[in-house]
């Protein structure tokens, strides 16, 4: 059983208990505790269930890449499954949970998966679960899903707030140890402006673990003094407890900073996510040691060797009372000692090498410890707990030649270097077959935009294992870099140190060497997603050779610490079944996060109200105290309409269109594009922009224009006015005035650069309102200052002037079909017009009405609307809208796709008006249906509808569509079925249902 | 995420700044042309592994639409230039030589 | 061929799985086949899949660049939905659909189609209307969809917030048979069918160039030799310009990233997949237990398989806002393919310039829902020369105007 040592850890303060509670336990811990070292300070090894097999799981590693101690950790809306216990710092009244059991963590019905594990090998899913058909979706996926996944979900919605950070900066160095602290300090002497950052919350990485000197002094003494050194220049920015998430292309990276990871009451967010742009990228991200492959090292009690080492040092935790140690290499001594000088017992040291004979064994020697060469693992004993070890010769087939009983087991099978980063963005990896590792080649880095590789490791994320080569690996990185971006080095000297010389390792990629089926059986390899020898050996049986298909026929490496244990090992039993060396295999592509990341800080502070934000008219607050239902057009809210008390949604669009018809009404048009064209070719600009002829428009006059795309379709629609002689103000849709306005740029910019046009987006700076109705002119003439008589302002002039007071340009224009002046006044001043008209209108009953009484007033006239008539397969010609297009122009954008066959195919679906027979409103989007049904049995149809409302002008449902050579069909009765198939018959009209004639607009 | 330098404004604009606007250098065919010139122009694009000549607008800096030269395999960017020409200038054409000796995109080497 | 079941995998656990065989061979190629199909992923071992099955052409190699099933085929978020709006779209996704029904039967593998149901959130009144239309054509298409209310949605989707401040949910276009299924094993499970049959799937072999006389095609150059045939079919999707180059015509394709990215996996929580096309995001949980996300594409030609992160930003905060209970999940992995877009979006079944070739290209973001059916058509068209479902899908229709739009049904990725 793991328990707290008396003395030691030199990262918790002892006067300073902390208590949480874990599986509704109150518990104590100390302050610098991790969840996990508190939990095996308690005696508490079991930490969780496997995903597959439920199998029980302890905590294996110290740091983020722990594959087993997941958690769920808080609360409510704060409550986060699947959190790290070796990287989540302990907190007063912490709660945390395990995970991927029922009913309870010790006993779990899952855990029968165990049993059958026999006959759930690899990809066994595939072969089986296939009869009868039905059965999948409601029988076996429904187990499979339950019985899979890790933690519970949230349910709640995010207490917490999250923000985003951008820096540019000459140099990041990623990683705080030894290596990190000597790049950094060597960048930052030669002035470059560094940040360096670090995942863990103290700084210097395993060396002050692992007794290192440097400088003839203990290394956390060298790290204090460099930490304080950097701290003091001004040009070098340190964060703890920031974890390098990424690099992307042209030297991206994204940092994720857990600034309040527990509740706070500060106000600062939980995450924050650094966006950094970096000339030169330095990774000093160390090494993650490998686990061996022998049978059962999966049991709880069985650990990384450097991990029993950070919690016997860091923590003063030991994972048992008696400690087995199995290696391949001299680092896992260094536990063996530790292990020792605490008083522990450490019955043997299982070494796999048959030649023992470095500095440190030499060391463990002198101690009295027992050392077994040429020795492995036959098997772990024990269920819930490490009880045993049984022993054999490594290069044998397991034949036990002794047992050992303990209650744990350090396990060391060498180290990688952490290349995840360095691969992210393209860095390219080389096999050193010394140290059996992959590792970065430096001649093959990712490149950036100058196709210059912009990153460089150091220390032993290079491969440079031992600290003195890491430390002369950091100071040639920080030379890589002054070079790259010719600096030239400052006056400080690279550190140096001192430590035991070490045998080599030997690459033990099974234990036993010859270990037969059954034990491979039993030898993990992914330890949370349950992939063992066994599965990864029947993988390249079958065919799934290819490192990517064994990945993912397996699952291997695709578990939430995404193979960082798991990985080399994994390839090591592929190109053992394929023949190969491990460099033929590969490895799979390093995709971002190095570790998880919380999606809140991906969002950042985009939620809520800043998710989106609203674009407000001058007469938005307006509209909101007065009960509209509002509808989102692009990134605008506009009123659908204005709803009174008592009232339906469709009374009150009634009301609105009874009263605008009758009255007067006032509609908030500010969202409409206005976007100003000015120069002596703005004419012929526009010409080009609309199928109309433009350039002949009067001044002060104004004229509907159709726009369309290059390829022949209409895009957007408005009124044209010419102000003067080089000016024109061109109205675009709500939604449109962007896009038009980037559409007007592109074709003048990269197309007729020549021409003397210049643009201008004025959308936000003049309010407008519209106000129509046959009591319209009544309505503005009692404001006073203009003549907006029919001879003074005729229908579809402008003019400039006051109302009221205010200064205004008036549009004669209307969209309804009534009298109707559309009044811009600058944005300032939009409220005080719109409170003007209805205070001086009260008793002319003037009104507002939203969008919904502008659709159907103008369906009424036979008008369309881009995107109801229009979806990007429409063209002009389909809308009747041939006296839009000028025939005297020789060109406009759109002119030459519009002239191809299937443009100018007669069978084309053309605009026409529809009745129902019976009054009723047609569905929405109905088809009209043809006879008999296609070459793919769909039903043939000849139309359908694109516009639909009730018309309280004419009390029954109007409608607008396109069919086939419609307008030559007049009076013909169309079918148009429901969903549910039931038809509505539908008499082709004229698309104007309302003063045809157009009389009373212009009036 | 793709930093383009605007040879307008001089900013090293982030993609984020940046509206991309596909292949440049396309002539335009108007009224006239015939249908396979007409669909060319529209549809038909060079889309190499390589070598590419592009266009971007500094849609949220000055505005200005520019070109590109840049590799479609490792994002490595030659160099950017106005929009207002009709091929590459020869100094970028010559920037791009140096890093990828024999490029070919359409006619151009 | 070994025949899949519990009772064999129940036999092979008596003897240590040692009895079971390659699921796929592994030839060398030969000198001369019937036909050659350029790309082993879904589309292309769907086609070889058919003309062995449909047509009894079985003369057949299916010649991989990487490893089979490596491209988009392995990369995509798994979604299967036919409520396309336009009747070329709604034809070939419902067969192709129809067809992911019974695919794990029909191969003896289990694919995992999992027709949990797929809703496209309605929060404008413009998509209402457009999700109102489609379902108008659907019910005329054959196609099982409808138009469901608010809380319908919140019903079938407990997690998802629908009276968010920014879009609340108006309703939904639910098609109850659409669904995900296992995308490897679509790969694997038509690989080992079509080697099975006697086709040699030939990975690690890469086409360097097309050979033709007189405006026939009459074989490859590979990295493995000369391989002479009678038919090609070029199934290559984002490398679909590099291999029309080889063949002498230009395509209107332009190959650009696509991002997605998982959750770490987290129990049951959401049982249909959903798409919200308004604010760009789609999201559906796995049977692992991860949340499987995906947005937009990036909008410049790129071939690295990487893509820009504020594109991940993009859809997760529109994610966030729309399944609050995310924002405490944490993101696993994120990863880009390439895909090929065409001038509208909508794929490329068809002949081409060179006699004898053929090419299926175009599938853009929305490939894998289609590769049972993309197959059926590419397959009859190159053993009869002409196919229903692949009629509209022409080459020519760029020229003649003739587009498949279903922007107004599906405006981002699908």
């Amino acid at each position: 059983m793991s328990i707290r040592l008396n003395s030691g850890g030199r990262r918790i303060d002892r006067d300073r208990v902390l208590r949480y509670r874990f599986n509704g336990r109150d518990m104590a811990g100390f302050a610098g505790d991790t969840l996990a070292s508190a939990l095996l300070g308690a005696g508490q090894t079991l930490m969780g269930r496997s995903f597959k097999y439920h199998r029980p799981r302890g905590v294996v590693a110290s740091g983020p890449e722990e594959p087993n101690a997941l958690m769920g950790v808080g609360e409510g809306a704060r409550f986060e499954p699947n959190q790290r216990a070796p990287a989540t710092p302990l907190h007063e009244g912490l709660v945390a949970v395990s995970q991927n059991h029922w009913p309870s963590l010790e006993r779990d019905v899952g855990a029968v998966n165990t049993a059958l594990a026999r006959f759930l090998p690899a990809g066994f899913y595939y072969k089986t679960f296939t009869w009868p058909r039905a059965f999948w979706k409601h029988v076996y996926e429904p187990f499979i899903r339950r019985s899979a996944g890790l933690g519970r979900p949230p349910e709640e919605a995010d207490a917490d707030r999250y923000e985003h950070f951008n820096i540019r900066t000459d140099v990041v160095v990623i990683g705080g140890g030894i290596a990190g602290l000597t790049a950094a300090r060597l960048a930052a002497e030669a002035g470059l402006e560094v940040l360096l950052i670090e995942q863990d919350t103290i700084w210097g990485g395993r060396a002050p673990v692992d007794g290192v000197e440097i400088d003839g002094n203990p290394a956390q003494a060298w790290v204090d003094d460099t930490v304080a050194a950097l701290a003091a220049m001004p040009n070098v920015r340190l964060r703890l407890g920031t974890m390098a998430a990424g690099i992307y292309d042209h030297g991206y990276l994204l940092a994720y900073e857990r600034v309040a990871d527990r509740p706070d009451s500060s106000g600062a967010p939980r995450h924050r996510l650094w966006r950094v742009r970096a000339r030169r990228i330095v990774t000093a991200t160390g090494a993650i040691e490998r686990p061996l492959s022998f049978a059962c090292n999966d049991v709880p009690g069985v650990m990384l060797a450097g991990a029993v080492r950070d919690y016997l040092v860091d923590y003063g935790v030991s994972p048992g009372d008696r400690t087995v140690i199995v290696t391949n290499n001299d680092d896992a001594y260094r536990t063996a000692i530790a292990l020792h000088r605490a008083g522990l017992s450490v019955p043997a040291i299982v070494d796999a090498r048959p030649e023992i004979a470095g500095a440190l064994p030499e060391e463990a020697r002198q101690l009295g410890l027992t050392i077994l060469p040429g020795t492995g693992i036959a098997k772990v004993k024990g269920g819930r707990q490490v009880t045993g070890v049984a022993l054999c010769q490594q290069g044998g087939d397991g034949a036990v030649t002794q047992e050992i009983a303990c209650d744990a087991v350090a396990m060391s099978g060498g180290w990688s270097p952490v290349v995840h980063l360095w691969s992210h963005c393209g860095g390219k990896l080389i096999w050193d077959a010394e140290q059996a590792h992959f590792r970065p080649d430096p001649d093959r880095a990712p490149t950036g935009a100058d196709g210059r590789g912009f990153v460089v490791t150091a220390g032993a994320a290079s491969g440079a294992l031992r600290a003195d080569a890491a430390l002369s690996d950091a100071a040639a990185a920080a030379d890589r870099v002054l070079t790259a971006l010719d600096q030239t080095a400052g006056d400080a000297s690279p550190p140096r140190a001192d430590v035991p010389s070490e045998a080599p390792l030997a690459p033990v990629w099974m234990m036993p060497q010859r270990a037969g089926a059954d034990l491979r059986a039993k030898m993990w390899l992914d330890f949370q997603n349950d992939v063992k020898v066994s599965d990864v050996r029947l993988a390249a049986q079958e065919g799934f050779t290819s490192v990517e298909h064994a990945k993912r026929y397996t699952t291997l490496g695709m578990a939430t610490d995404q193979g960082k244990l798991s990985n080399i090992n994994g390839l090591a039993v592929l190109a053992d079944a394929r023949g190969d060396a491990i460099p033929q295999v590969g490895t799979t592509t390093f995709r971002p996060p190095y570790v998880p990341i919380s999606m809140g800080s991906i969002a950042g502070e985009a939620r809520g109200d800043l998710f989106q934000p609203i674009r407000r008219t001058p007469l938005h607050d307006w509209h909101e105290g007065q009960g509209a239902r509002w509808e989102p057009v692009g990134q605008w809210r506009r009123p659908y309409t204005y709803l009174r008390e008592g009232e339906g949604v469709k009374d009150a669009v009634n009301r609105e269109i009874l009263n605008t018809r009758s009255n007067v009404g006032l509609l908030d048009a500010s969202t409409l594009g206005k976007i100003v064209v000015k120069g002596p070719d703005a004419g012929r600009f526009l010409d080009m922009l609309y199928t109309n002829m433009m350039s002949t428009l009067k001044v002060g006059r104004c004229r509907y224009g159709l726009m369309c795309s290059e390829n022949g379709f209409l895009m957007d629609d408005g009124v044209v006015a010419r102000l003067s002689e080089d000016t024109f103000l061109c109205h675009t849709t709500t939604g449109g005035a962007d896009r038009i306005h980037a559409h007007m740029e592109e074709w003048l910019q990269t197309e007729w650069w020549t021409w003397k046009v210049w643009i201008a987006n004025l959308t936000e700076h003049y309010a407008q309102i519209a106000v129509v109705g046959p009591k319209a002119r009544t309505l503005l003439e009692r404001l006073g200052g203009m003549d907006l008589s029919r001879d003074a302002l005729p229908f579809m002039g402008w003019a400039d002037g006051t109302l009221g007071g205010l200064p205004v340009r008036v549009y004669r224009i209307s969209f309804s079909g009534e009298l109707s002046y559309e009044i811009a006044v600058p944005a300032g001043q939009g409220r005080a017009l719109w409170d003007r008209l209805l205070s001086e209108g009260a008793d002319l009953g003037v009104m507002p009405y939203g969008t919904e009484a502008l659709h159907v007033m103008r369906a009424e006239k036979g008008f369309i609307m881009i995107g109801d008539e229009t979806d990007g397969t429409v063209i002009p010609q389909d809308l009747g809208l041939d006296w839009a297009i000028s025939k005297k122009k020789d060109d406009y954008l759109g002119k030459r796709a519009q002239a191809r066959p299937h443009m100018t195919d007669p069978d084309r679906w053309t605009l026409v008006g529809l009745e129902t027979e019976s009054g009723a409103v047609l569905p929405e989007g109905a088809y009209a249906v043809a006879e008999g049904t296609n070459a793919n049995g769909q039903r043939r149809t000849q139309g359908r509808v694109t516009s639909t409302y009730y018309s309280p002008t004419l009390d029954r449902g109007i409608a607008m569509g396109l069919v086939w050579r419609g307008p030559e069909r007049l009076g013909e009765v169309l079918t148009f079925p429901k969903v549910d198939g039931t038809p509505v018959r539908a008499r082709i009209v004229s698309p104007v249902f309302y003063d045809p004639k157009g009389e009373k607009q212009d009036v | 995420m793709l930093i383009l330098t605007c040879p307008y404004c001089g900013v090293a604009a982030d993609e984020t700044e940046l509206a991309p606007g596909g292949e440049a250098h396309l002539t335009r065919e108007g009224p006239g042309s015939d249908d396979d010139a007409f669909a060319g122009y529209l549809f038909h694009r060079e889309n190499p592994k390589g070598v590419h000549f592009e266009r971007w607008r500094h849609a949220m800096g000055c505005g200005k639409w520019f070109h590109a030269a840049r590799c479609t395999v490792t994002l490595e960017v030659f160099g950017t230039y106005a929009a207002q020409v009709t091929e590459p200038p020869r100094a970028i054409r010559d920037a791009v030589s140096a890093r990828r000796p024999g490029w070919r995109w359409r006619d151009l080497t | 061929m070994q025949r899949y079941s519990a009772f064999a995998v129940a036999r092979e656990a008596l003897r240590h799985h040692r009895g079971w065989g390659r699921a796929w061979g592994a030839p060398e190629p030969k000198a001369h086949y019937d036909t050659v199909i350029v790309g082993a992923g879904g589309h292309g071992l769907a086609t070889a899949y058919w003309l062995g099955k449909r047509f009894g052409i079985r003369d057949v190699a299916v010649i991989e660049k990487g490893w089979l099933g490596g491209g988009n085929t392995g990369r995509n978020t798994t979604i299967i939905r036919s409520n396309y709006l336009q009747d070329p779209s709604a034809a070939i996704y419902e067969k192709s659909r129809a067809l992911y029904e019974t695919m794990s039967q029909d191969i003896n593998y289990n694919v995992m189609f999992s027709p949990r149901g797929v809703m496209m959130l309605a929060q404008t009144e413009h998509e209402v209307r457009g999700y109102r239309r489609t379902a108008q054509a659907n019910a005329l298409q054959g196609v099982e969809t409808q138009f469901i209310s608010p809380r319908r949605v919140k019903e079938l989707c407990p997690i998802l917030n629908i009276d968010g401040p920014r879009y609340p949910v108006l309703g939904a276009l639910w098609q109850p048979r659409g669904g995900t299924a296992r995308h490897d094993a679509v790969a694997w499970g038509y690989a080992r069918a079509c080697s099975d049959m006697g086709m040699d799937v030939i990975q690690q072999c890469e086409v360097t160039a097309v050979r033709s006389e007189a405006g026939q095609v009459t074989g490859i150059e590979t990295t493995r030799g000369t391989i002479g045939c009678g038919r090609l079919g070029i199934v290559v999707a984002g490398h679909s310009g590099v291999l029309a180059d080889m063949a002498g015509f230009r395509l209107p394709i332009e190959s650009v990233a696509l991002q997605a990215l998982v959750s770490e996996p987290i129990k049951p929580c959401m049982d249909v997949v959903v798409m919200a096309n308004t604010v760009h995001g789609y999201m559906s949980q796995s049977d692992k237990g991860e949340m499987v996300i995906g947005g937009g594409a990036d909008g410049y030609n790129n071939y690295t398989q990487r893509g820009s992160f504020h594109h991940i930003e993009e859809t997760v905060r529109a994610l966030v806002e729309t399944f609050p209970m995310i924002s405490r999940l944490k993101m696993l992995r994120q990863w880009g393919g390439i895909v090929d877009m065409t001038g509208d979006r909508s794929p490329i079944i068809s002949r081409t310039p060179l006699g004898g070739c053929y090419i299926n290209c175009g599938w853009g973001t929305g490939g894998f829902k289609a590769i049972p059916g993309s197959g059926w058509a590419m397959a009859e068209l190159m053993a009869k020369g002409a196919s229903p479902l692949a009629e509209a899908f022409t080459l020519d229709r760029f020229r003649q105007g003739r587009f498949i739009d279903e922007s107004v049904a599906a405006g981002v990725a699908h």
